[in-house]
């Protein structure tokens, strides 16, 4: 993705309803043909941002500019953007077809134009059978083709989603989430994608906003997000199973900062700190995936431990342990699964780990 | 494979032992007692009615035989053809007709002005919030529970001032005055239950204030509009009180024509023919029950309300 010019650019948003602030000076600078997503748990204003971008809501301080122009006080429909929302919000009195020509009817395009678009977005998203029929007589993953359709007809240059599939069951949301990502390949549209589902996040997007009380906590790629957290919550809000956190402290004791946690003495050698480590109450943070059940000695640090509970979790098991006194999951394949009570070597490298100071969060 | 009938036997050897399979049905004493209730509330409204009917398909002379309830032996259609065109209010004996044409002409553009006023209204007041539409939203329910005796003085004082009491387009502005805050209240709560994302994608395809109330609310409307049809027919047409303070005497209603008639105090008392002047009054409302509580029940059923 040449991600060059800026598309959409958010500069110091802030909204309130009435006494309720939900974004304060948001910043957001989303590239041209860029895949974003807001991640973040419910009611963290998600929407609340979607919508202004839109331009569904004025918002209270700030500007919105896209595609270079200050769309800030502008209607919905003169912002280049189209809208996808999660209960499809299809008109129910009026066929595919119509639901799919609306906005042009709106903005008067010639017929023969109207045509052409909506054979084009009807054979992009295999709806063509379905044009004549209305709303009710469709599956929920054809609506949402539909009301995708409904912003491809428009020739928009940015597509908003608001938690498109999360009305849909388990497989279906996986086949759209391919589809969706199939067509941004192909259109090469800016897309901005509201979820709170952390697996369409990092599958779908170029680059994970994880947003916290109309905050953005971090902006980056879905790896760099996954592998560096910058503070606690995005550590563990993304992860499933979630991240390992062990209260302890730091200190550098012996030649090295060590973690410590009651009996625990973990080597920080090969960590790479953020920022210069100071001693004091700390967390630390593993996730399941980085940490090896009875695979030696080899690692920079090793324990042994007692298996307590046993989760099989289809592809994978997750073992529960005790570790200094606090609950910890190592994630292990089907065919190495422990019994319960069987005692384990643990090992892990501290370099894949994350420091946060228990105080502010944030990462060491 | 081969442990499909052994599994059938089994099920078979359960089925004689209950409870299995459905519950029977029974007859709780709770149930008896709401037939009970229902044939007695029923018997309670259809007997003055059978009273009525029998009544005016009897000739005179047999009412003055007295037996209430005996079906009429020469059934006779002549009370309602008088009661349609030669009963007497004092000195004029046109029948109930003319009260008819009134009621109609008052009834139409009243339901069809304050359905359209309440339908822009509700839809303003969901989808369009301005700066106090709240207030206003307050004031208008509190309207609804405003006696009509209050104010019918004002309105009177009112309407006289711009020349309009006793004047066919001045009832009809009371009746769509007086329909506005319940008919709003109804078309607001059913607005407001549509998802309103609905709204907001009309809005990103352009669509502004009337095209998104033509072309997306008002056809998943129909519903709740027949539920406004039925109460501002019914409501209007059986209106007395307005009918006569501001219809003005030529145009006063089918309800003050047929008090007229009933009230009447010259000459012997034509029980049969009051008795069918009643009925054709109440037809309307009737028979606007009957037809649209049936399109009210398949407006629902084909799902406009529900995308
Ligand atoms: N019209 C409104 N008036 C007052 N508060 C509102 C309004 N709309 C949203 N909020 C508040 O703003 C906050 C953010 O809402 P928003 O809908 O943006 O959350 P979200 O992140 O989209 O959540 P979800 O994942 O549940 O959709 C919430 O706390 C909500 O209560
Ligand atoms: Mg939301």
């Amino acid at each position: 993705m040449a991600a060059t010019d800026t598309s959409v650019s958010i500069q110091d948003l802030s909204l309130s309803f009435g006494a309720v602030t939900v974004l304060q000076t948001l910043n957001l600078d989303v590239a041209d043909g860029e895949f974003i997503v807001l991640l973040g748990p419910s009611g963290c204003g998600k929407s609340t941002l979607l919508n202004c971008i839109a331009g569904l809501l004025d918002v209270s301080g700030g500007r919105i500019v896209i595609k270079g122009k200050n769309v800030t006080w502008e209607e919905p429909k003169d912002r280049g953007i189209g809208m996808v929302f999660q209960s499809y919000a299809l008109y129910p009195q009026m066929t595919v077809e119509k639901n799919l020509s609306f906005g042009l009817r709106v903005a008067g395009t010639p017929k023969d134009e109207i045509a052409k678009r909506i054979a084009r977005a009807a054979e992009i998203l295999q709806i063509e059978p379905l044009l004549q029929r209305k709303p009710t007589a469709l599956s929920g993953g054809q609506r949402q083709r539909v009301a995708i359709g409904r912003a491809l007809v428009r020739d928009v240059d940015v597509f908003l989603f608001d938690e498109p599939l999360s009305n849909l069951d388990a497989k279906l949301r996986a086949e759209l989430r391919v589809e969706i990502k199939l067509l941004h390949r192909k259109l090469q549209n800016t897309m901005i994608y509201v979820t709170h589902d952390q697996i369409e996040a990092m599958t779908l997007a170029d680059r994970i906003a994880v947003m916290k009380g109309g905050v953005i906590q971090q902006l980056d790629a879905p790896q760099i997000i996954y592998n560096r957290p910058v503070n606690r919550f995005v550590a563990g809000f993304l992860g499933s199973p979630a991240m390992n956190f062990l209260d302890g402290r730091l200190e550098n004791a012996g030649g090295g900062w060590h973690f410590l946690a009651d009996d625990l003495k973990i080597p920080l050698g090969t960590y790479h700190f953020d920022r210069q480590p100071a001693p004091g109450p700390t967390v630390f943070g593993i996730r399941p995936e980085h940490v090896s059940l009875n695979s030696g000695t080899g690692w920079p640090f090793s324990t042994a431990a007692n298996v307590e509970v046993v989760e099989p979790m289809g592809s994978d098991t997750l073992v529960w342990l005790r570790l200094a006194k606090q609950n910890f999951s190592v994630r292990v394949t089907s065919e190495r699964t422990p019994r319960n009570d069987e005692p384990v070597t643990v090992g892990f490298d501290p370099m894949r780990a994350s420091l946060f100071d228990t105080v502010t969060g944030s990462r060491l | 494979m081969s442990a499909a009938p052994i599994a059938i036997q089994e099920r078979s050897d359960l089925a004689d032992v209950r409870p299995y399979g459905p519950k029977p049905r029974r007859m709780s004493p709770g149930r008896i007692g709401i037939y009970a209730f229902l044939i007695v509330a029923a018997l309670f409204f259809l007997i003055p009615v059978y009273i009525m009917i029998v009544t005016s398909l009897k000739g005179m002379p047999e009412i003055r035989l007295g037996h209430l309830f005996s079906l009429p032996h020469e059934p006779t259609f002549q009370p309602w053809a008088d009661a349609w065109l030669h009963a007497c209010t004092g000195r004029d004996c046109n029948g109930l007709s003319p009260g008819f044409y009134n009621s109609v002409k008052i009834t139409l553009p009243s339901v069809a002005i304050s359905i359209v006023c309440a339908s822009i209204n509700g839809y303003a007041l969901t989808f369009w919030p301005y700066k106090g539409a709240n207030l206003l939203f307050g004031l208008l329910v509190f309207g609804a529970f405003v006696p009509y005796q209050v104010v019918i003085y004002p309105l009177i004082i009112g309407l006289s001032s711009v020349g309009l009491f006793a004047t066919l387009p001045g009832i009809i502005i009371v009746h769509t005055i007086f329909g506005m805050p319940i008919l709003t209240l109804l078309f607001r709560n059913f607005y407001a239950a549509l998802p309103a994302e609905l709204f907001k994608a009309a809005r990103v395809d352009g669509a502004g204030f009337w095209r998104i109330f033509f072309s997306i609310m008002l056809p998943m409307s129909v519903p709740i509009a027949v539920v406004a049809v039925i109460l501002q027919v019914t409501g209007i047409w059986n209106d007395f009180l307005f009918g006569i303070v501001f219809a003005g005497r030529s145009n006063w209603p089918m309800t003050v024509q047929l008090n007229n008639i009933v009230n009447t105090t010259t000459g012997v008392k034509e029980y049969n023919v009051n008795m069918a002047a009643t009925i054709l009054t109440a037809a309307v409302p009737l028979v606007i029950y009957f037809i649209s509580g049936r399109w009210f029940v398949r407006g629902i059923a084909a799902g406009a309300v529900k995308g």
